[in-house]
Parts: C-alpha cells; sequence; structure tokens
C-alpha cells in the first residue's frame, strides 16, 4: 500500500493553496482520509488517541443498517412476486436480484446529491469533509416506499442536507435529524407518493426481472390498514420477519434486532434511549388497547410500521437526541409514548414514528437543560448551606 | 475510621514500557536548569545575572506578582545562561554545578514546635512554597490564599505512572515532617488507593486518610477534592504532589532545600524501563542516555502519556515531573483503509475494534490522533471517564463559548486540565479538552484577577 500513499503524498501539491487542483482540495483530502487513517500526532495534551474517530462510528451505523437494507431488498421483490401470483416459481436470487435494482438507483442518487453537496460545502468552508452523510445516504432511501419517484427524492435530500444540516454548522450540529427531515419533506409536500394504498408494491419489471403489475393493483401497510378499521391479513410471524409491506428498510424486526445488538455491542448506540422508546411506546399502547381505543395488542403496535426501525436507528442518533444520560431515558420513552399517541388518535397519519422523533428531537435540548440545571442548583445550594 | 470511596467511572489503560523497580540509581549532570513554565501560573521575575555563584536552594527566580515566592536552585554553582524565546518569554535559568555541592541553610527545625505562619515563612524562603498548586485555577498557589484544606494524593494511576511508594521508600520519616508542615498550615487530608500498603501510608499521622478505590483518575487529586471537599466560588484548596511534601519534609528535617526526586523512566520506546533518581532540572538527555530503543519517530514525553508535555532532548525535568515517557510518534505510519478494517492492535474503548478479543493485554499506542477533529457527535463520553459530579460536556461548550457564568455554575473551579485527560483520550470528535479547560481557567483567572 506504500505505492498508492506514494502517489498520493505526489500529487498531494497540486491541491494545497495555489495548486491547480486547490478547488478540489476536500476531495482529495476526503478520499486521503478515506484510504489511510490520517498520520497527524498531536500537539498538545494527550499524547495518546483512543482509535475511535467518527469516521468509525459513520461505518459501524451502515454495517447495522446492513442487514435491514438487505432483507428490505429481498422483501420488495417478495411483495412483487406476491402480488403477481408467481412466488412459488420463483427463485431466492431471481427475488432479490429484482429488490436490489429496485433500491440501488435510490442509494447511488441519494449518495450522489448528498455527498456531492457536502463536498462543495467543504470545499467552499474550506473544511475538511465530515461523514455525516454516510449513514444518512443510506438511511433516507431506506425509510421511502420503494415506488418513490428519484426525481423527488433528489429534492428532499437537497432540502434536508442544505436546510437541515450545513446551515446549522454541519455534522453534529444540527437539531433534527437529517434523514428524517428529507422524509418530512416528503411526506408533507408529496403526500400521495409517501402514503396511500399504492405506493408499497413496487409494479415494473426492471432489466426484465420480476412482474409488471396492472396499475389499479393498491396494497397498504397493516398499519394503514388498521387505520381504515380493516383486519390485518398477516400473521405474527409475517410482522416479525418481515414479509409485509412497508418502507424498504423498515419492515424485518428481526434484521433490526440485529443491527442493534451491532450498535449496542460497539457502544455506539445509547441503550438508553433504545430500551426507554420501547418502554414508552409499549406502555402507551397497551394502555390504548385495555381502554378498547387501540383494536391491535401491545406487540403488534411495536412490530409493525416503523416502529423498530425508528427506535434502533433515529432515536438513538446521538446528535440530535438528548445527550444527558438521566435525559435519555425521558427523550426515549417520551418517542415511545408519542408515536402510538399519533398512531392511535390522529386517523390522518397511520404511523407517527417520524413526528414524534423529530417533536423529540426539538425538545431534547430542553430535557438536557432541565437535568443540567438539577446539577447546577446543586451546586448553588452548597454554595447556601455553607 | 477511614473513609473508603468506590469510584465507578474511569479507564485504566494498559500500556507496554512500565517502569521495574530495581537499583535505583543517582543521576548527575553538569548542569541542571529550572524551567519557569512548570509552575503554572507564576510569571517569572529573574533575581540572578549570568555568571552569578548560587547555592543550592537561593533563589533563581521570583514570582512578579508576589516577590516573596522564590523559586530555589537545585544545585550549587554559575548560572550560565538565561534564554528568552517569543515575547522576552524566560525559557529556562540553567546553572553549572560545582564540584562539591553547596546547600543555603536554612536550619532543621522540629514542626511540631512551629506555627502556621513559620511554616508558611520557611516554605517561602527556602523557595518551594511555588510547588503547592491550588484549585481554583489549578495553578501555583499565591501566599495571600487561605486554603480550606490540603489535599495529597499519594498514588499515581495515569497510564505508565511511576509507583510512588517506590518513592517513599528510605523517604518516609521526610514524608510524614511534610504532611506535619501541611496539618500545620490547614487540614489535611491524604488520599490513597486501596492496593497501597506501605505503613508511612496507611498509617500517616495528622492527616485524614481516604482510600479511593477504581480506576484511573482516581489517583487525581481534583477528583479526590470533588469527593471529598467540593471546592465552591470563593473557596481555595490546596494541592501538594506527594513528591513535594517529601521535598518540604527534607527542608525542616535538614534545613537544606534537597530537590531530588524518584523518576520513573517508561514507555515502549525505552530499552529497559527503570526508575531514577535525579534533582528537578537534570536534563532529558542525561535521563534518556543509552535508554532509548531507537532515535527517530519517537516521542519524549515530559510527564505520562495523558498529561505530559511533549519534549525533546534539550528539555529538563520540570517540577512535577515523576515520570519520562517515550513512545513511538507515529508521524510515518501508514494504516490502511483504517475506518472499516478490524484493527487488532488498536487499543479503544469501543468494541468497534477487534482488539477486545484479545483480552487484557499491554498496548504499544503511538501519538497519532487517529482522525480528524469535528463538533461532539457522541454524548456521554466524557461522563464515563470523569468521575466528578461535573457535566463535562456541558462545561466544555460553556468554555468554548467563553460563557463566564455558565462555567461557574457547572463546576470549572472544581477540575484541573488533568481531569480531562482521559475525556480526551476517548473523545472521538478528537478536541484538545486539556487546551480547552487550560484556556477557561486561564479566562476566568483573568476576569477575577
Amino acid at each position: 500500500m506504500s505505492a498508492l500513499k506514494k502517489i498520493l503524498d505526489n500529487i498531494r501539491p497540486n491541491f494545497d493553496e495555489g495548486g491547480k487542483l486547490h478547488a478540489f482540495k476536500s476531495v482529495y483530502d476526503g478520499l486521503d482520509t478515506f484510504l489511510f487513517v490520517p498520520n497527524t500526532t498531536s500537539k498538545s495534551g494527550t499524547n495518546i488517541h483512543d482509535a475511535i474517530d467518527s469516521k468509525r462510528i459513520m461505518s459501524m451505523v451502515v454495517i447495522a443498517l446492513l442487514p435491514a437494507l438487505l432483507f428490505g431488498m429481498y422483501n420488495i421483490g417478495y411483495q412483487n412476486f406476491m402480488a403477481a401470483g408467481t412466488l412459488s416459481t420463483a427463485s431466492f436470487w431471481s427475488i432479490f436480484l429484482y429488490g436490489f435494482m429496485a433500491v440501488l438507483p435510490k442509494l447511488v442518487v441519494s449518495y450522489v446529491v448528498g455527498l456531492g453537496i457536502e463536498f462543495a460545502w467543504a470545499q467552499w468552508k474550506n473544511e475538511e469533509i465530515q461523514e455525516g452523510y454516510l449513514v444518512s445516504g443510506i438511511l433516507i432511501p431506506m425509510i421511502l416506499p420503494v415506488n418513490c419517484p428519484i426525481w423527488i427524492m433528489v429534492i428532499a435530500i437537497a432540502f434536508a442536507v442544505i436546510f437541515a444540516k450545513e446551515i446549522f454548522g454541519g455534522t453534529g450540529m444540527n437539531i433534527f435529524n437529517v434523514a428524517l427531515i428529507a422524509r418530512a419533506f416528503l411526506f408533507f409536500s408529496y403526500p400521495t407518493k409517501m402514503s396511500g394504498d399504492s405506493v408499497w408494491v413496487a409494479k415494473d419489471t426492471i432489466f426484465g426481472l420480476g412482474n409488471q403489475l396492472p396499475d389499479a393493483f393498491t396494497c397498504a401497510t397493516p398499519l394503514g390498514q388498521i387505520s381504515q378499521n380493516i383486519n390485518v391479513p398477516y400473521s405474527m410471524f409475517d410482522m416479525f420477519t418481515g414479509f409485509i409491506p412497508g418502507s424498504v428498510g423498515e419492515t424485518s424486526v428481526i434484521a433490526i434486532a440485529i443491527g442493534a445488538i451491532i450498535l449496542l455491542w460497539t457502544r455506539i448506540a445509547s441503550w438508553k434511549t433504545m430500551l426507554s422508546v420501547f418502554v414508552g411506546g409499549g406502555l402507551m399502547a397497551l394502555l390504548f388497547s385495555a381502554t378498547g381505543s387501540s383494536h391491535i395488542p401491545w406487540y403488534e403496535h411495536i412490530m409493525l410500521g416503523g416502529f423498530c426501525f425508528g427506535a434502533v436507528f433515529m432515536a438513538t442518533d446521538p446528535v440530535t437526541g438528548a445527550r444527558t444520560e438521566a435525559g435519555k431515558y425521558i427523550y426515549g420513552f417520551l418517542i415511545g409514548a408519542m408515536a402510538i399517541i399519533i398512531r392511535v388518535l390522529n386517523a390522518g397519519y397511520p404511523e407517527g414514528m417520524m413526528l414524534a422523533i423529530l417533536l423529540m428531537n426539538m425538545f431534547a435540548p430542553l430535557i438536557d437543560y432541565c437535568v443540567v440545571q438539577s446539577n447546577i442548583s446543586k451546586r448553588m445550594k452548597r454554595l447556601k448551606t455553607k | 475510621m477511614k473513609n473508603v470511596i468506590k469510584l465507578r467511572k474511569g479507564l485504566d489503560i494498559n500500556l507496554k514500557g512500565t517502569a521495574c523497580k530495581g537499583t535505583i540509581s543517582m543521576l548527575k549532570s553538569k548542569e541542571y536548569a529550572l524551567v519557569p513554565d512548570s509552575f503554572c501560573g507564576v510569571t517569572p521575575k529573574i533575581v540572578v545575572h549570568e555568571g552569578d555563584k548560587v547555592k543550592a536552594g537561593e533563589a533563581l527566580f521570583v514570582s512578579k506578582q508576589y516577590p516573596e515566592v522564590k523559586f530555589a536552585s537545585p544545585v550549587s554553582g554559575t548560572v550560565e545562561a538565561i534564554p528568552r524565546g517569543e515575547r522576552r518569554k524566560i525559557l529556562y535559568v540553567k546553572v553549572r554545578a560545582d564540584e562539591e555541592q553547596q546547600f543555603l541553610d536554612f536550619g532543621s527545625k522540629d514542626v511540631n514546635l512551629l506555627d502556621a505562619e513559620s511554616v508558611r515563612k520557611t516554605l517561602l524562603d527556602a523557595g518551594i512554597f511555588g510547588y503547592i498548586k491550588q484549585l481554583p485555577y489549578a495553578v501555583s498557589t499565591t501566599p495571600d490564599t487561605v486554603p480550606k484544606a490540603i489535599f495529597v494524593s499519594a498514588f499515581r494511576d495515569m497510564p505508565l505512572a511511576s509507583d510512588f511508594e517506590v518513592e517513599l521508600e528510605g523517604n518516609e520519616t521526610d514524608f510524614q515532617t511534610g504532611l506535619n508542615a501541611l496539618s500545620k498550615i490547614q487540614k489535611t487530608y491524604l488520599g490513597i488507593s486501596s492496593k497501597q500498603t506501605a505503613k508511612a501510608l496507611v498509617n500517616a499521622e495528622n492527616v485524614e486518610i481516604n482510600i479511593f478505590e477504581g480506576k484511573c483518575p482516581a489517583g487525581n487529586v481534583g477528583v479526590q477534592v470533588n469527593r471529598v471537599c467540593p471546592v465552591n466560588k470563593g473557596e481555595v484548596v490546596w494541592t501538594v504532589d506527594p513528591a513535594c511534601v517529601i521535598i518540604i519534609g527534607r527542608l525542616f528535617n535538614t534545613g537544606k532545600v534537597d530537590l531530588r526526586r524518584v523518576i520513573a523512566v517508561a514507555g515502549s520506546e525505552i530499552k529497559e524501563p527503570s526508575y531514577i533518581e535525579a534533582l528537578i532540572g537534570t536534563p532529558l538527555s542525561i535521563v534518556l542516555q543509552g535508554k532509548l530503543a531507537k532515535e527517530d519517530h519517537i516521542r519524549i514525553i515530559n510527564g505520562n502519556p495523558l498529561t505530559g508535555k511533549k519534549a525533546t532532548m534539550e528539555d529538563y525535568i520540570g517540577a512535577a515531573t515523576s515520570e519520562v515517557t517515550v513512545i513511538p510518534e507515529g508521524d510515518n505510519v501508514d494504516e490502511f483503509l483504517g475506518w472499516i478494517l478490524p484493527r487488532t492492535k488498536e487499543y479503544s474503548t469501543s468494541h468497534s475494534y477487534f482488539s477486545w478479543l484479545f483480552g487484557k493485554r499491554e498496548y504499544n499506542l503511538d501519538a497519532r490522533i487517529k482522525g480528524g477533529e469535528r463538533h461532539m457527535i457522541m454524548s456521554g463520553e466524557y461522563d464515563k471517564v470523569l468521575p466528578m459530579d461535573i457535566y463535562g460536556e456541558y462545561l466544555i461548550k460553556a468554555i468554548i463559548a467563553g460563557d463566564i457564568e455558565k462555567m461557574e455554575l457547572l463546576g470549572i473551579y472544581e477540575v484541573s486540565p488533568e481531569d480531562f485527560a482521559l475525556a480526551e483520550f476517548v473523545d472521538s470528535s478528537k478536541l484538545e479538552l486539556q487546551h480547552i479547560v487550560r484556556e477557561g481557567l486561564d479566562m476566568l483567572r483573568k476576569e477575577n484577577a
């Protein structure tokens, strides 16, 4: 690898100030730090450092998302073949490949658009490229319905990256979860492309793969059916494994659980936030089913829709969530509870996770303020009682 | 009845190259230098000229603000050089040592018969008062302060730190005399580790002993103050390095300023990590002579790897130096795709590296930052290694924002930069936390002056 490093070192002067390619300095730096761990050494303070850096953290989240993404791809094929009635004759690979081909363009476009904006912004501000979009880039296609057109996704990504992140100061400074802002933007701007009965199952063939379904074909998500008081035609096993219609990555509890284990084991996500989302959601759903307001049991609420996905990958976003340890319990609990409240009490929004997390993103600083204030009060009291 | 204080938060970093106790040789040099920078917060005023003859214990410089605070020469000899750096800053005062050492005699005294004022005066006259530090601000203390308590932490638990029990051996009487002297000034608290067994520590007299159980930074005196007797606004607590307690004791027992201390020479780039005895002001070139495993791409640290300063062979043992560490610099290491490969040789508290598979072992860490500086992304990282009742992350943010009122409310008076050393180590955003805290403390000190 030293030859590669030598090439990089040789071309470096072109990208330094005054060099011919200085306009692409952030691209060069991005590539250099992508290929090799920076060998800059500390000048003051601690002489040794923990090997973890934000690139590693973001990569781990991406790895944790992969099971849900891969399953999502398979499920897209599965839903298409099932709708056409050809499931029994299709092979595993033809089902997966169909889903893969349906999702891949979205992934590529998401990264090209999002990273493009990040690169340009970093170059403009003369800063190093930051890795935040690595996670948002994979999250956005995963929380959209498969039939969401790419062009509107591009608009949403541009909006989210610029207005939810960069104007606040970039990675680590945003108030709202960038991926959810992209989804919320679409949800309110293009409601017909984001919800209803016609967006959850891929209808077209891709390069000859899959089945062409009639335009009139519709299929609601289980939560959509529940909100219309229709009985859900799926078994517990389907809900758990994820063979149900829904956004690309949100359907499989098992795949999300694998991601959760990776995030908790590597200590990247907070177990306090994650657990309290489930506790808050579970208790609220229990309360609603006990009072008769919701006709599905609490565990189905947890398993359906984006609840698990939101709890594991969205609520635990360290930047937009509560930062104090005590605050994480309150923050998570309220997300869980709020998501179920929106689902049950507001028929217009069969899914409440997105709105609950965005709402609590807004309140996270307030929760932290109260927690920190209690520490300050303790210190003030000490001064008075002296 | 001794108090046992258990600390749950912290992190022990197991590094290669711990100093082995063996025969401890006394190092001698032809020249010594006292570095004003090693007395944090002191603006020096030189009281000698080049060519002057000085005795050991005679002042080389004094504090500009408090001229009664003198800083004694470690040896007798001739003042050879007083080099200055940027903005006429005095870098050090170099003394060429005499063959036959002559000590300024302050007269041996029975501490038990002295009052607080006489103890203070003796320390000031002998030029070792400035070795006492204080909280708030973590600076060399001044004679106009009245401490509410004095704290001595008798154990060091930073990575590769020297074992104070090694240093204590043979100096037990001086240590107790030093404690007696401090306790004359104010109630003195001695913090020891639950693993320490030396009688001079366990049975120390005239002090309140607190036993600390837990990982690094339990040995930080700031952490101990926070647990036992937190500093409020307007209060001052003195903190004294245990090696300095021995020096104070020697002064009263012998009447001489004897700045000898035992120092660990440790780290993975040292051939045989061991202890040496040397005077404060000994050149590092003498300390490291014949001990280096290699000559280039190494980092010499005046202190331990977490809080010590990057040094060169031209530097000198400072007032607070209890160890000299040498680790690889790492500026010639190019790790391919480090952000995703399993990486088993890197130490990390995160399980995202596969090092955890290999259990507890010694790591050979270099001085690389291993990432780019970012805004604070992860939350709660600092809290895990800061065993103080303080919201570290919020304090750091208040300092960065320059919000003095918020800093006060969040407890800046209780911390010193070294308390944030572990937080800086684990920080995935790679911020220079110790530097930030130092800036915050300096800002407050200026505002409150």
